[in-house]
C-alpha cells in the first residue's frame, strides 16, 4: 500500500521518527483494533489509535454518558449527556480522522458475546471497569489468540500489562485470583483524577501501537505500575503459569 | 533478620521471613488475592511465596491489581 498525499501530511510527524516508517504506518492502516470501554482509559486510547491511523477501530460500550463521567473522559462532551458512549465517541473520532473506519458497538461485553467481539482483531485494548470484565476479555483474547493490552486505574494508581496469548503471561497468569469484592476499589468508590487515567490510557495506546507496528518493545512478560502521587514507576518481570486456565496449552 | 526494601520503604522482617511474609507486611489482605509480589524485579509465582526466603538487600514490590477504567 502507498500512502496518499493527505495521509503523508497527516502522519508526517510520526513518519519522521527514525523507528517509524511507511511500513509501520501501513501496518496500522491494515490493522483492526477493538477498544472495550470508552471511559477514562478508553478516551485517550481511542483518540490516539484513531489519530495515529489504525485502519479500523471498534468501540464497545453499553453505557450512556453521565455528568459524573466528564471530568475524566475527555472524548465525551457536555452535549453528549444521555447519549450512548459508543456513538458519542465514534462521532468525534470520525471527525478527528476521516481516513480510518470507526465502528460503534453500543453493547456491554459479557460471557456470551466476548469471543465474538474480539474475534478477528489485531489488538484488543481493555478499558473496562471491573475485574469480571477484565477476566472475560483476557479469556476471550486467549481463546482467539488476539493480542491484548490490559490496564486499570484508580485514585493515583495505574497498572499496565501487554499480552500475546501463548507467548507471554496473560492477565490470569499475573493475577490468578481477583481481589475480594469488599476490598476492591473502583473509580466509583475510590475516585480517580482524569489526568491520572490519561497517563495510564496513553501508555495503553502506545502499547497497542507497538504491538500492531512491531516497533519498540511492548510490556510483554512485564507489569508496569505507576504511582501518580509521587510519580514513581515499578516495572517487574513476570512469566506464564504452566497451569493457567486461560492460556496454558490443553 | 533480613533488611529489605518493601514497596520503596526500608524495613526489617523476622528471621526466616519469606515472600509470603513480605506480602503480609505490605498490608495486603489475608489471602492476598489480586496481588503479585516481585523479588528483585522478578515476580514470584504464588505457589513459591512460602518457600522463597528473603535476604539482606532484597527489593520486594507488592503489586495490587486495580479495576477502574
Amino acid at each position: 500500500m502507498t500512502l496518499s498525499e493527505l495521509e503523508l501530511e497527516r502522519y508526517s510527524r510520526q513518519l519522521l521518527m527514525d523507528e517509524w516508517g511507511g511500513q509501520a504506518q501501513d501496518r496500522l492502516r491494515s490493522a483492526r483494533a477493538i477498544v472495550v470501554g470508552v471511559g477514562a482509559l478508553g478516551s485517550p486510547v481511542c483518540t490516539y489509535l484513531v489519530a495515529a491511523g489504525v485502519g479500523q477501530v471498534g468501540v464497545v460500550d453499553g453505557d450512556v454518558v453521565e455528568l459524573s463521567n466528564l471530568h475524566r473522559q475527555p472524548l465525551h462532551l457536555t452535549p453528549d449527556l444521555g447519549a450512548p458512549k459508543a456513538d458519542a465517541a465514534a462521532a468525534k473520532l470520525g471527525l478527528l480522522n476521516p481516513e480510518v473506519v470507526v465502528e460503534p458497538y453500543p453493547a456491554t461485553l459479557d460471557a456470551a458475546n466476548a469471543e465474538a467481539i474480539v474475534m478477528g482483531a489485531d489488538v484488543v485494548v481493555d478499558c473496562t471497569d471491573s475485574f469480571e470484565s477484565r477476566y472475560l476479555v483476557n479469556d476471550a483474547c486467549c481463546a482467539q489468540g488476539v493480542a491484548l493490552v490490559e490496564a486499570g486505574v484508580v485514585a493515583f494508581e495505574g497498572l499496565v500489562l501487554s499480552i500475546r496469548p501463548g507467548e507471554s503471561a496473560c492477565y490470569r497468569c499475573a493475577f490468578p485470583v481477583a481481589p475480594p469484592v469488599e476490598g476492591r476499589r473502583s473509580c466509583r468508590e475510590a475516585g480517580v483524577l482524569g489526568a491520572m487515567a490519561g497517563i495510564v490510557g496513553s501508555v495503553q495506546a502506545l502499547e497497542a501501537l507497538k504491538l500492531i507496528s512491531g516497533v519498540g518493545r511492548p510490556l510483554l512478560d512485564r507489569i508496569l505500575q505507576v504511582d501518580g502521587h509521587d510519580m514513581s514507576q515499578t516495572l517487574v518481570r513476570t512469566g506464564r503459569r504452566p497451569d493457567c486456565p486461560a492460556c496454558a496449552p490443553e | 533478620m533480613p533488611r529489605i526494601v518493601l514497596n520503596g520503604e526500608r524495613t526489617t522482617l523476622p528471621e526466616g521471613a519469606t515472600a509470603a511474609d513480605a506480602v503480609r507486611a505490605s498490608g495486603a489482605d489475608g489471602e492476598a488475592r489480586g496481588v503479585a509480589v516481585a523479588l528483585d524485579g522478578e515476580v514470584v509465582p504464588r505457589g513459591e511465596w512460602r518457600s522463597t526466603p528473603l535476604t539482606d538487600g532484597g527489593v520486594v514490590e507488592v503489586l495490587t491489581a486495580v479495576q477502574g477504567g
